[in-house]
């Protein structure tokens, strides 16, 4: 009697392994790996596709995808037009978040302290070391900042959410530009390196006059302090989803050769000034067509359905007419045997 | 001579013998051969990043991926630095730790104490890490680091040795919870040492009149001398490579230190930071050859403690 039983679990699994569809993979950037991970879940209910997202970093995204490993790849930072071709890639964005900065100050309300681009690039750079200088107070006439000294944390391990502040910083500040610039990983004139949204916040917290910078959904889950910052229409916003949304409205979606979109420093008047896109990529002449059309479903699936599972998360979905447009772009753009790979299903 | 009737004594015993022995062989031969391919698939891999600064990457400490230029000076000095703080504390402390469980511990207490610092030893590092970050940094910030920063005089030595930012983490207190990390290991060890020594040896000492320190001093410790540089070695050689728990806490700034409170950076705790998002090639050339040069600064430390033992004529 057991052994029959087994045998029919077994026959049963067997079945059931055969007769769903295929599963796919993808590696590559942490920031989006939440909202991956709640899409494909909803996904194979739905669909019954299996979708394995390995949240590796950007890095390893980009060269696995490349390599042929995987799928599909995903990156925090667009790649450049030029460097997509070499590599044979296609890249759209899927999601869209932000950086906060965050401070330790006591007494400090969320979005009290304001700063601006230049000034938080002078904090960066170890020109304005004192809570209480000039430049601080002059554009927070309101409040009385302490005489405590700066300490300046940032992200020691390489990562997207640092090319969004670094880039931030680079439009803002010449000096910044010239002595730092912006990428993943940078020569940090001063400061100290924590790993990790964690790492950083927990220097902050455990620092009177720190200041740092993480992705807005992690902020906000842990109930850090954000700061408002100028934009450049010249108006004070505050980190969310409404100022993530109106930064993302403002950007110029059609005129980006190869999909390279940065939406750092829009000029809409209600944008938040360090929003980033992320970005999937895959081959733009698949060895495997079937696979790539199947991930290229369940990312359509995921902009038609997902957009709960994306603002429950603290990310804005790409606006919706541009999401008509990439999925167009896919029947033009990614090629197998001389016939488009995607096809609605 | 000798070596001629044992190689004719397994002939004559049969397959099974030199089968053994080829099964041996073949086992020290895969080890060696995968030691190799580690070294010259680092050597390989970190080969662009040699050529392209040549000598300089040992000794300068820039390390710029924007521009593309790098040196290892920085995480190389904090490597050896956290290290050799970590040790000095250890050491003394382990074999403290060892004599009283040998020496002086009642034997009902000295088991459970033993196991103890056997699990101590098998915390993971992740761990340590976490400790070290969330609570031995801010009481070190608030109540050591503090206190000495507002006491130093301006320009004075205590002020160059101890100056950096309040928060306790630096490369004093990456190097405090390497120490804790290793001093169980290095504890266990000792005990064990101290226990192969026959207790007769001891108690004649005893009974010649010896005190404990005499024979602590004179017997138990040159007794096991050769196996605790051993044992140091190794610790040292944990502490050199270990890579989560001082990432947490170290400050990872990749410049030269300016002071013992001042962030830093290990080898390891770099390539762990920069590995997974390194894009350009150059970039991951250098860290590749941070592996290499870790291993050979491993490699050195070992190769340095056999040659103390071999003069020291034990």
């Amino acid at each position: 009697m057991p052994l029959k039983l087994l045998c029919s679990i077994a026959m049963f699994v067997l079945a059931s392994t055969a007769g769903s569809a295929r599963s796919l993979s993808g590696a590559g950037a942490s920031f989006p790996a939440p909202a991956y991970a709640k899409w494909a879940e909803a996904y194979r209910a739905a669909t019954g596709v299996k979708i394995n997202y390995q949240a590796i970093g950007s890095g390893g995204g980009i060269k696995q995808v490349t390599a042929g490993t995987v799928t599909f790849g995903a990156s925090d930072k667009p790649l450049k037009p030029q460097d997509l071709a070499a590599a044979g890639l296609y890249q759209f964005p899927t999601l869209i978040g932000g950086v906060a900065p965050i401070v330790n100050l006591p007494g400090a309300a969320n979005g009290q302290v304001r700063l601006s681009g230049d000034i938080l690039a002078n904090i960066y750079l170890g020109r304005i070391r004192r809570w209480n200088a000039p430049e601080i107070a002059a554009i927070n006439p309101r409040l009385k900042l302490p005489n405590l000294p700066i300490t300046v944390v940032h992200r020691s391990d390489g990562s997207g959410t640092t090319f969004l502040f670094t880039t931030y910083l680079s439009r803002s500040s010449g000096d910044w530009q010239r002595q730092v610039g912006a990428s993943d990983a940078v020569a940090w004139p001063i400061g100290l390196g924590g790993k990790g949204n964690d790492g950083v916040s927990a220097f902050v917290r455990q620092t009177k006059g720190a200041i740092g910078y993480i992705e807005y959904s992690y902020a906000k889950q842990n109930g850090a302090t954000t700061l408002s910052l100028r934009n450049r229409s010249g108006r004070f916003t505050v980190p969310g989803m409404q100022s993530f949304a109106a930064a993302a409205a403002s950007a110029d979606w059609l005129h980006s050769p190869g999909n390279y979109m940065m939406l750092v420093d829009e000029p809409a008047a209600g944008a938040w000034p360090i929003v980033g896109a992320t970005f999937i990529l895959v081959p733009r002449r698949p060895n495997h067509p079937a696979e790539v059309r199947d991930a290229l479903r369940f990312f359509a699936w995921g902009f038609r359905h997902g957009d709960t599972i994306v603002a429950a998360l603290n990310f804005v979905p790409v606006p919706a007419p541009i999401e008509e447009l990439l999925v167009r772009q896919w029947s033009r753009l990614i090629i197998a045997d001389g016939k488009p790979v995607y096809s609605r299903w | 001579m000798a070596e001629a009737s044992a190689s004719s004594a397994i002939e004559r015993r049969g397959p099974g013998e030199a089968l053994f022995r080829f099964a041996c062989a073949g086992a020290a031969t895969l080890l060696m051969t995968a030691l190799a391919g580690v070294v010259v698939s680092l050597a390989i891999g970190g080969w662009p990043a040699f050529r392209a600064f040549g000598p300089a990457f040992l000794y300068t400490a820039t390390w710029n991926p924007v521009t593309d230029v790098y040196g290892a000076a920085g995480p190389i000095v904090g490597t050896l630095l956290t290290a050799t703080i970590a040790l000095s504390f250890a050491l003394p402390l382990a074999l403290g730790v060892a004599v009283f469980l040998v020496e002086f511990c009642p034997a009902r207490l000295a088991t459970p104490i033993g196991i103890a610092i056997e699990l101590l030893a098998g915390i993971p590092s992740i761990v340590y890490g976490m400790w070290g970050l969330f609570v031995l940094a801010p009481w070190f910030a608030a109540y050591i680091q503090m206190p000495i920063a507002l006491s130093a005089e301006a320009g004075s030595w205590a002020d160059t040795v101890f100056s950096g930012t309040p928060n306790g983490a630096n490369i004093f207190t990456a190097a405090l919870v390497l120490a804790v990390m290793i001093l169980p290991y290095m504890a266990a060890v000792f005990r064990e040492l101290f226990l192969t020594i026959p207790p007769h040896v001891r108690e004649a000492a005893y009974g010649l009149g010896c005190t404990s320190l005499e024979v602590v001093h004179s017997i138990t410790i040159p007794s096991v001398r050769r196996s605790i540089v051993g044992v140091v070695m190794l610790g040292l050689g944990r502490a050199l490579g270990e890579t989560m728990a001082v990432t947490f806490i170290i400050g990872n700034s990749h410049s030269l230190p300016r002071s013992l409170f001042d962030g830093g950076a290990t080898i390891a705790s770099t390539i762990a930071n920069e590995f997974t998002e390194a894009t350009g090639a150059l970039h991951e050339a250098s860290l590749v050859a941070l592996g290499l040069i870790l291993f050979l600064i491993t490699f050195g430390v070992l190769a340095i403690a056999r040659a103390l033992l071999r003069s020291t004529d034990l």
